[in-house]
């Protein structure tokens, strides 16, 4: 891609671009060294400056960006790895997909930063907390910074540790350490396939670096080509566990055990973005694979159905939450299927907005309740906490695809797209869109509307949230809103700003492949008609939800009196208890027999056996340490002679 | 060959190993049966001559002055040793009042 990309001339620009992570790294260095000794206020003032200072240098970025020659470009720092033929230099990349995802990670993450400022106030390890949050960015910004797979990996593995550390950060409680645990694990199956992906890149095209790649691939591949189709499944392995896609995203409703402000950042604004944005980096080599695009979309479509399905009757309020996202990640693959990648990013950012909108207004209820997480002990929360009823009121409308907030426009973007490639899968996105309607409104009446059901200390405690916690919210209530303005549909305006702008980057995709971009526009009628059934389906399902939990005030039954398939679903249809039987369970089985046996029975005694001999050996050994000078020459003789006749014999 | 002097070659090589290899192994009898610390420096010494009398003999028959060279470096080094060797066989006699070695044997385990 050399005519497209080329390198910064600029080294104000090269500054710019080195700041930008390395401000939460130096934030991350402060709060980590100065854990205990620096005062709370101290460390959540750096841990959100860092960020908010990224945010500030990726806006100067983005509005610089048009003056620059509206160019992508790339800015050397330094040479990385340099051995033979593998030359990967430590260098960003610059370009739409990246000045998007920049404002997306450092703006977001500094909003809930501000907000961590609050709700985390009362916890001991604060400094500790934002050391984390802060290399959380910092990761973050490397993967999507990268100018190469390998700095992508970097990134991709620095957020993977950083949800270990923050799932398990509250680490005296042994089932949240088993959730990072499992975060982590679950990861890793993900990046094995990405690393083999990389390898695959490197043996193919001799290089890492994404313009080199793209460039040879755009020339050299075939649609379909084996190869390319090995790849493109190989690195959507790594996103299905980043991004937690069937199979593997149960790591993601378990990382809830973590403070809520990290669930947000996870869950909208970093890590689970990350298998999205690498999709979307590499177009080119998903364009050239159909095969593989299908698979991806039927995965996606796959998991947006069955986490909606979970989502259903889930009672703790930060579950719902957590299969709603899992559910709309899937939505986002299912548009990166049909090759509707710049929806799938719109979708990405709208649902950035609503679902850190809703995860810091599910904090700030679990704030004003002590801790209570379930949905069976609210109620009746909208007069005590007003501003976090109204914001997560617009969260909700804005998730369910209600217009004019953020969620429809990119909801409706994404399902026309999908119309276009296939009925039967629209019919599947809607109905999984009619279900996070039921849901959604589900968990809003139960929590704020009818009677309080937790306890009179509960009650008295109840409070609205300080103001560092409400404006994070009123911000990106306002996003919600007027977020979904970035993307209009062709019907009310030509002009799709999103689409537009990240046009650019689809440049060498639509060169090799010019057919899959020959998408035939909808009717303006068939437009309406599109938007308008999947609007009627959110009311019908709002008005469902009303009738059951509003009106008639059903509250979810208690543990343990369900059956059927209430509780099949309930019970996330057993998926953890299955992998525990087939995975998990026989490791530890074979694992123990191995200890047992093997360790236990071979290794030790040859390695303990090994020690008694020598010690035994030097003890009779000894002996021979007499004193008398006349043994020791002789045996120094002897030994001589027996060298010499060694000697002879071998030579 | 050409260059060795006639002198030497009048003598044969083989001689001269018979001749050091004897001198060599009187030398490990001596240092092997006697008793007395000093006699067995001598046979030490003894050793470590008949080597420097192999060295000087390929030497010269193979035209190498190496050979020659470490002989000179082995006779400094002997004789550093021996000054040392001679000192501590003296400090000892002065306190247990005698050199044999079957008494002499308390450097143990």
């Amino acid at each position: 891609m050399q005519e497209f990309i080329l390198p910064a001339n600029n080294a104000e620009m090269t500054w710019v671009c080195l700041l930008i992570p390395l401000l939460p790294l130096i934030g991350f260095l402060i709060n980590g060294l100065g854990n205990r000794k620096l005062p709370k206020g101290l460390a959540g003032l750096v841990g959100c400056a860092t960020v908010i200072g990224s945010f500030a240098l990726s806006l100067f970025l983005f509005f610089g960006f048009e003056g620059y020659g509206n160019r992508p470009y790339t800015t050397d720092i330094f040479d990385w790895i340099n051995v033979a033929a593998l030359q990967i230099p430590f260098s960003f990349q610059i370009d739409q997909l990246s000045l998007i995802m920049l404002l997306l990670v450092t703006g977001v993450g500094s909003v809930i930063h501000i907000y961590s400022a609050g709700y985390m106030h009362d916890d001991e390890n604060f400094g500790k907390f934002f050391a984390f949050l802060n290399l959380f960015v910092f990761s973050m910004l490397l993967l999507v910074m990268g100018s190469n797979y390998v700095m992508m990996f970097v990134g991709w593995e620095g957020v993977g540790l950083c949800s270990y550390l923050l799932i398990g950060f509250w680490n005296k409680v042994t089932p949240y350490n088993n959730a990072a645990k499992k975060a982590f694990i679950i990861n890793r199956i993900g990046d094995l396939g990405f690393l083999l992906g990389i390898f695959l890149i490197f043996i193919t095209y001799g290089s890492v670096s994404y313009g080199e790649v793209f460039n040879q691939a755009s020339q050299l591949n075939e649609v379909n080509d084996g190869v390319v189709v090995a790849i493109t499944l190989l690195l959507f392995v790594g996103a299905m566990g980043k991004s937690a896609q069937l199979p593997l995203y149960t790591w993601l409703p378990d990382a809830m055990a973590g403070p809520t402000p990290v669930s947000a950042l996870i869950h909208a604004a970093t890590m689970v973005t990350a298998g999205i944005y690498m999709v979307i980096r590499s177009n080119v080599l998903y364009t050239l694979a159909p095969d593989t695009l299908e698979i991806v979309a039927v995965i996606g479509l796959a998991t947006a159905l069955f986490a909606a399905t979970i989502g259903l009757f889930q009672n703790d309020i930060k579950k719902v939450l957590a299969y709603s996202t899992v559910s709309q990640l899937g939505y986002m693959f299912l548009a990166l299927g049909v090759m509707a990648y710049s929806s799938s990013l719109f979708h990405v950012l709208t649902h950035a907005f609503f679902k850190a909108l809703l995860f810091l207004g599910a904090g700030s209820v679990i704030h004003a309740m002590s801790g209570e997480q379930d949905l069976r002990r609210m109620g009746g929360l909208r007069k005590a906490l007003p501003i976090t009823f109204i914001t997560f009121l617009i969260g909700t409308l804005a998730i369910s695809g209600i217009p004019p907030f953020a969620g429809f426009f990119s909801k409706d973007e994404l399902l026309a797209h999908v119309y276009q490639h296939s009925k039967v899968m629209w019919a599947f996105g809607l109905l999984t869109s009619f279900m996070t309607a039921f849901y959604m409104f589900r968990l809003l009446y139960l929590a704020f509307f009818g009677n309080f059901r937790g306890t009179e200390a509960q009650r008295h405690h109840l409070h609205e949230s300080p103001a560092v916690m409400t404006i994070p919210l009123i911000i990106l209530a306002i996003l919600s809103t007027v977020g979904g303005f970035m993307g209009l549909p062709p019907v009310f305006s030509e002009n799709h700003m999103l689409a537009n702008f990240l046009s650019p980057i689809y440049e060498l995709a639509r060169r090799a492949v010019p057919s899959a971009f020959q998408v035939e526009h909808l009717s303006h009628e068939m437009e309406y008609i599109l938007m308008g059934v999947s609007v009627a389906v959110a009311l019908v399902a709002i008005i469902l939800a009303y009738i059951i939990y509003g009106k008639k005030k059903s509250v979810p039954a208690e543990e343990g009196t369900t059956s059927g398939l209430h509780k099949l679903v309930y019970n996330k249809y057993y998926v953890d208890e299955l992998y525990d039987t087939i995975i998990v369970k026989p490791i530890m089985g074979l694992s123990t027999g191995l200890y047992r046996f093997v360790e236990k029975g071979i290794i030790d005694p040859i390695v303990n056996g090994l020690g008694k001999g020598v010690l035994g050996g030097g003890r009779s050994l000894r002996l021979v340490q007499s004193g008398a000078i006349g043994s020791y020459i002789l045996i120094m003789v002897l030994g001589i002679a027996l060298i010499l006749l060694l000697n002879f014999i071998i030579l | 060959m050409n260059e060795i002097p006639e002198v030497i070659r009048t003598i044969p090589l083989n001689l001269y190993l018979y001749f050091s290899t004897a001198l060599f192994v009187i030398g490990i009898i001596g240092v092997l049966i006697r008793r007395n610390a000093i006699i067995i420096f001598m046979s030490v010494e003894l050793m470590l001559n008949s080597v420097n009398l192999l060295l000087t003999a390929f030497s010269a028959y193979r035209s190498d002055p190496n050979g020659q060279i470490f002989v000179f470096f082995i006779m400094a080094v002997a004789a550093a040793e021996v000054a040392v060797g001679l000192a501590i066989i003296v400090m000892i006699y002065r306190n247990v009042r005698t050199t044999d070695i079957n008494i002499l044997n308390k450097l143990k385990w």
